[in-house]
């Protein structure tokens, strides 16, 4: 009975949704983008990659930029790896799935896992922050410079257990980098996200770590900072001296940059509109308030920047870690 | 405290009060959702408090943290779908009740206990922060290894029937949890098929776990005469459930002891609480028998318990910045973007804004209890709809739950398949809350298990790591005592049956 009470509007709404997806199809370049767009954070809700793209993509809505919100979808596991892959296979192509990436993280899991990605599978948009790793040690740790560091780790090899964030993140990357540039041996401990891996320094249960340096600006109370691995001292610690100062030639490969990229196969007008808002939406004086305010590291770049970073990035840890393949 | 009670009236201006209203009610609503779990309602509307005063948002998520645990307790009830994984022990009890004509005394039941373990929550944490802070921080690898095998013990206990199939319940959910990249090294386990690469989340698993049996049996049954059982409003109960219920000081007061205890443990999380807390309360029972076939006591500890870990697992967040739930987690991400650095600063620059939340989320335990009681008078609607259509809007819920979590059909494929099994398992004895602690535990005690290992080779060795250290040793006593006293138990009931039996036979 229900059935045939509805199934003349029912059909008449189906028709008009049939009708308006095909007008809609025409239209989508002019009118790009016409409904909410989502966008994949391949880490869990709160960690620091979900909450800048929340910042960062708040103004979506507003008429100056898209005139339509940004949705976050949170698809976390394997550091990434689960969400990176579906966005480069099961993606939608027409602009309506974005996701976020963090560098060095996608490039090293493409270069030593069996993933559906690398950096020619993903359209770059535009950067939004730069987060450089630090060594970290709890603040009752004997070690008071890189020095001590180096110096008790040459004696004892393997001895000194650092955690970081995952698998062949920027913090793995800044370790091996470490291992390699001082010739020494550490143990890493692999966490699952950044936030644990604090928590294990902090309360002394691992002897070091490399965390974000925004995080551990806001933990410093707790800590003691060695070194910045980046090639200039950040502005939020100036004391903190890079790890060229200390004379470890460590460079910036390990900076955690975090952006926002299109499947490959998208339309040009789409990628072209996208990487022209975006910079300008990221630089907005309201997203940039909040940004500072929660501590967050902004470094704005462009798509031709990016696309320039993800190739210097992958050359460097082509380099690096098929060394370390070998040593297993 | 002298700060609480000078900040307390800020949480009572007209906008932050009609905050909390709607946060709450919004929040009862979400919770009832299967799939909305309180983290993924937080994190939906953490951006919505970038544009409102910092007091004012961290209210509203604070109220809405309170309300959606809660409120995933009317659903297990009601329809025998966890609204999230906090609330698996109260179904255990609850939904047996609900099916006796009870729900809405089971749901009265729950919200009461609910704000007493909630309140008894804020209470530790108003005055006992700082200490409790510090003992956060002692739990590493190898404590977190022993907790989940503690989480591991009580699984027996969760089954009405065979303590043998709970355990092998368990192990199934054991195994399920290493399916996908292994954390440590990130190489696939298991990933037989291609939905499998993302392992099995917690939520499809749950979801899966309880509502497709439910589904199916709900079909099976719905051609039959159904029970004469009356669903009508049961009128000025209310009183009466609640001297009743605050009769029952043993069960709240593990319910709530257990709660706090496990909302400090970073990373343990509410998930567990109830479950724990309900083994506990049943373990202390005189009648044991009793519990999942609608023992009011079942009810009160798993909510007590789940409520009460709200405050405390903001301890460790609020002082270390280490959120001690995977809500807290997001609740992070809502003071960050404020400003609002959690560390001693927090309650010394910003005291007003942190003390005016503190306030916010005691009153919210009020309103919670105070709504939730409210909408608890509606709940025999519910138990009057038909078993067909109530299979078919299960089904609804079930796939919109799923789905919402990640926009992922994979996710969906993944509950219907868990699902299908654990209906077939369900035939032959097997029941889905140990399945489901095994997924929950399994990872914490791998992670922490390879954790401990890597450091302990750098170190002292993996025996003196894992079993020296206070904090180590009383964890395992616990381990030893909760396996212990389900072996005594249930020694003594086979004896029992078996003087029954004897009995029996000489006297007929």
């Amino acid at each position: 009975m229900a059935g045939k009470r509805f199934s003349k509007p029912l059909a008449a709404a189906m028709l008009a949704a049939a009708l308006l997806l095909t007008l809609g199809g025409l239209a989508a370049a002019q009118t790009y983008p016409d409904k909410p767009i989502s966008m994949i954070v391949t880490y869990s809700p709160g960690g620091a990659t979900d909450f800048q793209a929340r910042i960062v993509t708040m103004l979506a809505g507003d008429k100056k930029y898209l005139d339509q919100p940004i949705v976050i979808i949170n698809k976390p596991g394997a550091g990434g790896q689960v969400g990176w892959n579906w966005f480069a296979t099961k993606g939608s192509k027409d602009g309506y799935t974005l996701a976020t990436y963090n560098v060095p993280h996608f490039i090293a899991q493409s270069i030593m896992y069996p993933t559906k990605y690398n950096i020619h599978a993903f359209e770059a948009v535009a950067n939004w922050g730069a987060d450089p790793a630090v060594l970290i040690v709890p603040k009752d740790s004997p070690f008071n410079n890189v020095k001590d560091f180096v110096a008790f780790a040459k004696k004892n090899p393997g001895k000194i257990t650092v955690s970081g964030a995952g698998m062949y993140v920027g913090h793995h990357i800044a370790t091996l980098q470490l291992e390699k540039a001082a010739g020494i041996k550490l143990t890493y401990i692999p966490e699952k996200g950044g936030v644990p891996a604090m928590q294990s320094v902090v309360a002394g249960k691992v002897k070091a770590g490399f965390n974000n340096l925004s995080d551990a600006f806001r933990n410093q109370d707790r800590l003691k900072i060695l070194a910045v691995a980046d090639l200039e001292r950040h502005e939020f610690l100036p004391k903190v001296p890079t790890f060229k100062e200390a004379g470890i030639n460590v460079d910036n490969s390990s900076v955690n940059y975090r952006g926002v990229v299109l499947p490959k196969g998208a339309k040009p007008e789409i990628i072209k509109k996208l990487a022209e808002v975006f910079p300008k939406m990221f630089g907005d004086k309201k997203v940039l308030g909040k940004m500072k305010a929660s501590g967050s590291p902004v470094k704005i770049m462009t798509r031709d920047q990016v696309i320039k970073m993800f190739a210097e990035r992958e050359k460097y840890l082509q380099g690096l870690l098929p060394q370390l393949k070998k040593k297993k | 405290m002298l700060e609480f009670l000078q900040y307390f009236p800020n949480a009572l201006t007209p906008i932050n009060l009609l905050v909390l209203v709607l946060g709450t009610i919004g929040g009862l609503f979400l919770g009832a959702t299967p799939g909305l779990s309180p983290t993924m309602a937080v994190a939906l509307l953490v951006p919505f408090t970038f544009h409102m005063e910092p007091a004012t948002g961290l209210v509203l998520l604070g109220a809405v943290y309170t309300s959606t645990v809660a409120g995933g307790a009317i659903s297990a009830i009601l329809i025998n779908i966890p609204g999230a994984p906090a609330n698996i022990a109260t179904l255990l009890d609850g939904h047996p009740m609900a099916k006796q004509g009870q729900a809405q005394k089971a749901l009265y039941f729950c919200f009461i206990s609910s704000l007493v373990g909630g309140l008894f929550g804020m209470v530790i944490m108003v005055f006992f922060t700082p200490p409790l802070a510090e003992i956060a921080l002692e739990f590493g690898p190898s404590e977190m290894f022993w907790v989940a095998l503690f989480g591991i013990t009580v699984m027996a206990g969760l089954t009405s029937g065979s303590v043998l199939k709970g355990l092998l319940g368990g192990m199934f959910g054991l195994l399920i949890s290493v399916i996908g990249y292994s954390p440590m090294l990130g190489v696939p386990r298991f990933v037989f098929l291609d939905v499998l690469t993302g392992g099995v989340a917690i939520v499809p698993a749950l979801i899966g776990l309880f509502a497709v049996p439910q589904v199916f049996s709900l079909m099976e049954t719905a051609f039959q005469q159904r029970d004469e059982v009356s669903f009508k409003p049961q009128k000025g109960i209310l009183w009466r459930t609640f001297a009743e219920n605050l009769k029952k000081v043993k069960a709240l007061s593990i319910g709530s002891v257990v709660g706090t205890i496990i909302g400090v443990i970073p990373g343990a999380g509410g998930q567990v609480a109830g479950l724990i807390a309900y083994d506990q309360v049943r373990k202390f029972s005189r009648d044991p028998h009793s519990f999942g076939t609608g023992n009011p006591e079942g009810v009160v500890a798993a909510e007590s318990a789940n409520n009460a870990m709200v405050g405390p697992s903001l301890i460790p967040l609020l002082t270390l910045s280490v959120p001690g739930s995977p809500t807290a987690a997001v609740l992070l991400g809502g003071l960050l973007i404020h400003g609002l650095f959690p560390g001693p600063d927090l309650f010394r620059s910003h005291a007003e804004v942190t003390y005016t939340f503190i306030a916010s989320l005691v009153l919210a335990q009020v309103a919670m209890c105070g709504f939730g009681l409210l909408m608890s008078r509606y709940s025999h609607t519910v138990m009057k709809v038909p078993d067909l259509e109530m299979a078919a809007a299960v089904t609804v819920l079930a796939v919109y739950g799923t789905f919402s979590v990640q926009n992922s059909l994979d996710d969906v494929v993944v509950m219907f398949g868990l699902g299908t099994l654990m209906y077939l398992g369900r035939k032959v004895g097997f029941s889905a809350a140990p399945v489901v602690l095994g997924i929950i535990l399994g990872t914490i005690a791998e992670d922490n298990f390879l954790k401990g290992k890597l450091i302990a080779e750098t170190d002292v060795g993996l025996f003196k790591y894992f079993f020296t250290g206070h904090l180590n040793l009383i964890i395992i006593a616990l381990c030893a005592a909760s396996v212990g006293y389900s072996t005594y138990s249930e020694v003594r009931q086979y004896q029992k049956a078996k003087a029954q039996t004897r009995a029996k036979e000489a006297g007929s």
